[in-house]
């Protein structure tokens, strides 16, 4: 298939394991920061493939995952009042809240949408001006642009009943806080390409520089994260930090330059808070003063949320790359994709629900230091 | 982490759960999805409400013993927005997919009922033409429709057309297909081209645009089935993949023979606008909807001359071997990826959902 094909060649992906297999002759550990990357690692089973020196550790960037839990309840909140239209992506609809989700304010009588696009939410306002339509403005730099696109088009047209429930967040600031955690054991990151497709790579080199750590821009098609990979391990071998764009047919080192001016004339940056993390500095965007009309947490009320995150749950040291899903006593047990206890299980994006879905091998639901072993990989296909 | 607050000590004596879906009191829409919620309803609700021995298969369709001969009998609602698609109506699907419930029996239908919920509403034209569609339907897949009801909810209280479809049919002497009889060895087979059905569906509901126009796969398999048969009768598995896809249908026969499926990813065929689709949504093509597909579990001996004459018919010319059944890992679906690694396709809990970038 043109376009997908090329980067999914099984000769290709095995020439650059090769060249991996013989570039590794230490262990290193390397970070995939975004969610996307973790699933298509997962989905094609490629840290199977791995010599095994090399690990990848799951990062924070899943944007589902992330999102703080006051913010969901209060997105439940605005979403169960009878005169809101309340849109969403589609993944956000199934993460749980203190005592709820989206699906069960949908199956309540909440009128909540699922969306592909924040644009359609502005459609929606527009076609129905009695009601208050609000769409639920999370993730990382990838979708900040379009959300800021929406704010900005509805001023323009004068929309009055369209606001966003803003959560987004920055990566620059969770690789800093990834490096500067004493029990970080990442020597290497494979830079999200699709937000350095927004935002370039200006600000990696002093990240990597400052850390001592190589930084490889890279795509999501399998041969994108081998080609990362081997050119990562290839720089630690060399004792090497440099920011490197294994992404060029997406990513420019400048960005993109209409999409950063409208995150600068819609948003400004604040602290955010990440679930499972915690506070990071200078991590999050919300609506800048000039916005603030179309921001849902100033249009409705929904202050004075109180919210439990699971004290079992171990979701935020898999997010920081402390531990492996696995290594969670809950992992495939008491949490499940069924009964998820924290957004790592519940996004597809998320670490834990990855390793749920495509690495349980064994006749039970759970199967602790999961990789399979090599004979099984050769008899199957 | 110093500055950031970290998780509590684990504890699991004392923790405490807010997962929401645990305990769901009220029905969600993965509920009807095909995925493990619909499981759930079935097994939780109705198997204890009316369960027998019969219901207890949970195959597509009941096989019966009535007065010497062997019917099989099925029942399904329709309720597909919007009416009219690229390849198909509501029509279409309401005797396609009964029709198709039986012939996974391998029985060759005879008889449908129809039964519509009207709104009120919709023009009259609307239902015509969907009336007519089931017409050229019925006709097509060799059935009759003998008899029907009607009844029509006040506005607002519907969406527009529901069907309801039963249908009865005649299973040959010698034929027992069911899920219970795979058998580590049979060859896994699929029909034909998997997800035309869902995105096609998608395409026109959510105003997506993929630059091609795709159209529903929807087709009556009762003449692919007979051909099937007229090859070898021991074919031990039918299964036609329509919500949660091929991934939950290959669950469902996993799950109910206590064998595994291994799947080679690059031999199960996924059309490109479909596979564009599915990556533009973040969505797995194992899991979305087909309504003209069948999965058949085949004796190794047969599996070739099966195949051939898949290929042969109209509705079997995409015809593919995507794996075979074995005993290691029973109950569970593996696929091994086009790089030479592997991973477990499961069943999905509910409706897939587009992922957020």
């Amino acid at each position: 298939m043109k376009y997908i094909d090329e980067f999914n060649d099984p000769d290709l992906a095995r020439r650059l394991l090769e060249e991996i297999h013989a570039t590794a002759t230490r262990p290193w550990a390397l970070m995939e920061v975004c969610g996307g990357q973790t699933h298509s690692i997962i989905r094609h089973g490629i840290d199977q493939l791995l010599p095994e020196q090399v690990e990848l550790i799951h990062g924070p960037g899943c944007p589902v995952c992330v999102t703080p839990l006051d913010v969901i309840d209060k997105a439940l909140e605005i979403a169960a009042r009878p005169e809101v239209i309340f849109c969403s992506f589609g993944d956000m609809l199934r993460v749980p809240g203190t005592d709820r989700d989206l699906f069960r304010v949908k199956g309540e009588g909440g009128d909540v949408r699922v969306v592909y696009s924040p644009l359609d939410a502005l459609d929606l306002a527009r076609r129905n001006p009695g009601r208050q339509v609000v769409f639920f403005a999370i993730g990382f730099e990838t979708t900040a642009p379009a959300n800021a696109m929406a704010v900005h088009q509805a001023r323009r047209l004068g929309l009055d009943n369209f606001s966003l429930l803003v959560s987004h967040v920055r990566v620059p600031p969770a690789i800093e806080a990834i490096m500067t955690a004493p029990e970080c054991r990442v020597q290497g990151f494979l830079a999200a390409g699709h937000v350095c497709s927004v935002m370039g790579t200006a600000e990696y080199p002093e990240l990597a520089e400052r850390h001592r750590v190589p930084i490889v821009v890279t795509g999501f098609e399998p041969l994108d994260i081998l080609e990362g990979i081997r050119r990562a391990v290839h720089q630690l071998e060399r004792g090497e930090h440099r920011v490197e764009n294994a992404y060029p047919r997406a990513v420019r080192e400048q960005g993109n330059p209409a999409a950063l001016s409208m995150l600068e004339e819609v948003f400004e940056v604040v602290d955010r808070n990440w679930r499972g993390i915690g506070r990071i500095p200078a991590s999050g965007w919300r609506l800048s003063d000039a916005f603030r009309a179309y921001d849902a947490e100033y249009r409705f009320d929904v202050t004075g949320i109180r919210t439990e995150e699971p004290a079992v749950c171990r979701a935020g040291e898999v997010l920081q790359g402390l531990i492996k899903p696995t290594e969670c006593e809950a992992f495939g047990t008491a949490c499940t994709p069924r009964t998820p206890l924290g957004a790592t299980m519940v996004s597809t994006e998320g670490a834990c629900a990855a390793y749920y879905l495509y690495r349980r091998m064994a006749d039970g639901p759970a199967q602790r230091g999961s990789r399979i072993p090599r004979e099984e990989l050769n008899s199957i296909g | 982490m110093a500055d950031l607050a970290t998780e509590a000590a684990v504890d699991p004596a004392n923790w405490t759960c807010p997962a929401p879906l645990r305990d769901q009191p009220v029905v969600v829409m993965g509920h009807g999805g095909g995925g493990a919620l619909s499981a759930e309803l079935i097994e939780q609700v109705f198997a204890p409400a009316y369960g027998n021995p019969t219901l207890a298969a949970l195959t597509d369709s009941a096989v019966l013993d009535l007065g010497g001969a062997r019917l099989a009998f099925s029942t399904d609602s329709y309720v597909v927005r919007p009416l009219f698609f690229p390849g198909g109506s509501l029509g279409d699907l309401a005797v396609n997919g009964t029709v198709n419930d039986l012939a996974m029996s391998g029985a060759r239908p005879a008889y449908l009922s129809t039964a519509f919920v009207l709104e009120e509403g919709v023009e009259i034209d609307v239902v015509s033409r969907i009336a007519h569609a089931i017409g050229a339907a019925a006709e097509a897949a060799g059935v009759t429709v003998a008899t029907g009801d009607t009844k029509v909810v006040e506005s607002g209280h519907g969406d527009g057309v529901y069907v309801t479809t039963a249908g009865v049919g005649l299973v040959p002497d010698g034929v027992d297909i069911r899920p219970q009889r795979a058998r580590p060895g049979d060859a896994v087979l699929v029909s034909g081209p998997i997800g035309l059905h869902g995105v096609a569906i998608m395409s026109v509901r959510e105003g997506l645009e993929f630059g091609v126009e795709i159209a529903s796969d929807t087709a009556p398999l009762a003449g692919l089935v007979a051909a099937m048969l007229a090859v070898t009768q021991d074919i031990h598995v039918l299964r036609d993949p329509t919500r949660g896809g091929l991934g939950a249908s290959l669950n469902e026969i996993a799950r109910a023979s206590g064998t595994g499926v291994r799947l080679r990813e690059r031999a199960i065929p996924v059309p490109d606008e479909v596979a564009n689709a599915c990556g533009f949504l973040g969505l797995d093509p194992l899991y979305v909807a087909n309504e003209g597909r069948l999965v058949a579990f085949v004796p190794p001996e047969h599996a070739e001359a099966v195949l051939a004459a898949m290929r042969a018919h109209p509705q079997g010319a995409g015809a593919a071997r995507i794996g075979e059944c074995v005993a290691e890992h029973p109950g569970m679906v593996v696929v091994a990826t086009g790089l030479g690694g592997t991973r477990v396709v499961d069943l999905p809990l509910g409706e897939q959902l587009p992922r957020i970038c």
